[in-house]
């Protein structure tokens, strides 16, 4: 019973990660109708920045928000520069893209910091907490900044005037510019959101995985995974479903002789085949209803 | 007197295709003014046009304002609001949260707040259903939250696209008539487009007829209304 409680907690504590890069993912595919695929790349990218100020002397902390500042320029950069210029571009411009910021963020890490992998600070310690090593003092940690991301998102898009303004414009553009919002702004706004909950889920992530170039790449799939679960329209679906994938993942490598460590990823990767087969929209995804 | 809005010359285009040959209009300062046409004569691309959402040329002066070179959000915050065709509700929100949208562009928090407090008078029963969703409100009702959500601007002047589309005949007196309540008491200017051409004579202070993207007739709406000759030849009634 005890390992079952421990694979649990386990599991919430990377289903979070999952949980951040899933609603990075939905914020993005809700102002473009498209996955971005660099997402995970851009944390990777994001984290190194937090490794490279922690190796100048910044305090944890101080790199931590530094970094999450750089990565919101950096997201609203990339919207301004490379994606308003392709607006009304086809899909497959945009896939295109996609796989190029991928290409340039991984080999940019790589040139910059090398493939080396490298370890990566905990603010929280390693320790186990409650004595029995029911759930370590990182992980711990990674549910506790998971969750006040997750609430102020919540709050920020719920009651305020810009998180009003950007759902507005993510749900009809073109009514959103007749009450005078600016939906580029807002698009731009989107990115640099989702660049900044990224960072966040790589720097809370780089302890365990490790710091190196590829750290994203199976964190992405299952940010995919707990965001199609959930219902690419629905936030707060994308949240439970990167939970959920954490958790079932854990579990399934536990529980089912077969699955182990190195069938773990393929889990993802079945959840989404059989989320779309059996339920396209997702757990939470919603068909608008509407009257005419 | 000098008109608020004054269009010349407007053309307008959708890719290759010509839609506006060249349209003049006025309209006065606190007044209704209709523009009536059959499907397709360009009455919406109009409304379009002046809102910056469709390629144009001409000049259109807005309190002496140059509208062509300017974007929809930009020309928005000049105080124009518009009720798109099928009424640009954004249905995943709540009726609340429409109100407030159309209010993005101003700055006072308790104004805003009382503007929805005085729309709710106005249409009781959006503050019945103000936390649910808009995309469940009746035809009538989303329109009257399409007009709400348009005062919640304060604009000086309203375009309002097919008012009366798709409504019962007894909601689109009902809109009218508050529609004839808001120009009386708030002093808002008003371009109207509509197919249903007695209704908006009846409310409107100027005409004008489109035809293929021309202006073919344009008078006062009394005598418009009152010549039997162009309703039988224009206006089919």
């Amino acid at each position: 019973m005890e390992t079952f409680f421990q694979q649990v907690l386990g599991g919430i504590a990377t289903g979070g990660i999952y949980a951040c890069m899933a609603l990075a993912v939905v914020m993005i595919y809700q102002a473009i109708h498209h996955l971005n695929l660099a997402q995970g790349e851009m944390a990777m990218f994001s984290t190194f920045i937090a490794w490279q100020l922690l190796q100048w002397g910044f305090p944890y902390w101080a790199a931590f928000v530094l970094t999450l500042g750089i990565s919101f320029a950096g997201g609203f950069l990339i919207e301004r520069v490379v994606l308003k210029p392709l607006e009304n571009a086809p899909v497959l411009s945009h896939l295109v893209i996609f796989i190029a910021l991928y290409a340039i963020f991984n080999s940019l890490a790589g040139f910059i910091w090398d493939f080396t992998v490298k370890p990566f600070p905990s603010p929280f310690g390693t320790a186990a907490l409650f004595g029995e090593g029911l759930i370590g003092a990182h992980q711990a940690g990674m549910i506790l900044v998971t969750l006040i991301v997750l609430f102020l998102l919540f709050a920020f898009f719920r009651y305020t005037r810009v998180g009003l303004a950007m759902r507005a414009a993510a749900a009809n553009p073109e009514s959103a510019r007749l009450v005078g919002i600016r939906v580029g702004t807002m698009a731009a706004l989107g990115w640099g959101m989702a660049a900044s909950i990224g960072a966040v889920a790589g720097i809370m992530i780089a302890p365990v995985v490790f710091l190196e170039p590829n750290m994203m790449l199976s964190i992405l799939l299952y940010g995919f995974a707990g965001a199609v679960l959930g219902g690419l329209t629905s936030p707060g679906g994308a949240v439970f479903g990167g939970f959920a994938v954490g958790v079932i993942e854990n579990l399934a490598g536990t529980y089912i002789p077969v699955v182990g460590a190195e069938l773990k990823l393929p889990i993802a990767l079945a959840l989404i085949v059989v989320v779309l087969v059996i339920k396209p929209n997702g757990l939470f995804g919603r068909t608008v209803v509407q009257r005419v | 007197m000098k008109p608020l809005l004054r269009v010349r010359g407007l053309e307008a285009q959708y890719g290759l295709l010509k839609v506006l040959h060249g349209i003049d209009f006025d309209i006065g300062e606190g007044s209704v003014t209709t523009l009536l046409g059959a499907n397709g004569a360009g009455k919406t691309t109009t409304l379009r046009a002046l809102c910056g959402m469709v390629r144009h040329s001409g000049t259109i002066d807005f309190d002496g304002v140059d509208l062509t070179r300017r974007r929809t959000e930009d020309i928005v915050r000049l105080g124009i609001a518009h009720v798109p065709e099928g009424r640009g509700t954004f249905t995943s929100l709540t009726v609340e949260e429409n109100l407030q949208l159309g209010a993005m562009t101003r700055r006072q928090g308790s104004e805003i707040e009382e503007d929805i407090r005085r729309i709710y008078r106005f249409f009781p029963r959006l503050e019945e259903r103000s936390g649910q969703q808009a995309g469940t409100l009746s035809g009538g009702e989303q329109q009257m939250l399409a007009v709400g959500r348009a005062l919640m601007l304060r604009p000086r002047l309203m375009l309002l696209d097919e008012p009366s589309f798709g409504l019962a005949p007894l909601i689109v007196r009902e809109v009218f008539a508050i529609l004839a309540d808001i120009r009386d008491n708030m002093g808002v200017s008003m371009l109207i487009v509509e197919q249903n051409a007695s209704l908006a004579l009846e409310l409107a202070d100027e005409a004008y007829l489109i035809e293929t993207g021309e202006i073919a007739l344009s008078g006062p709406a009394a005598e418009i209304r009152d010549n039997e000759s162009v309703r039988n030849s224009y206006l089919g009634y």
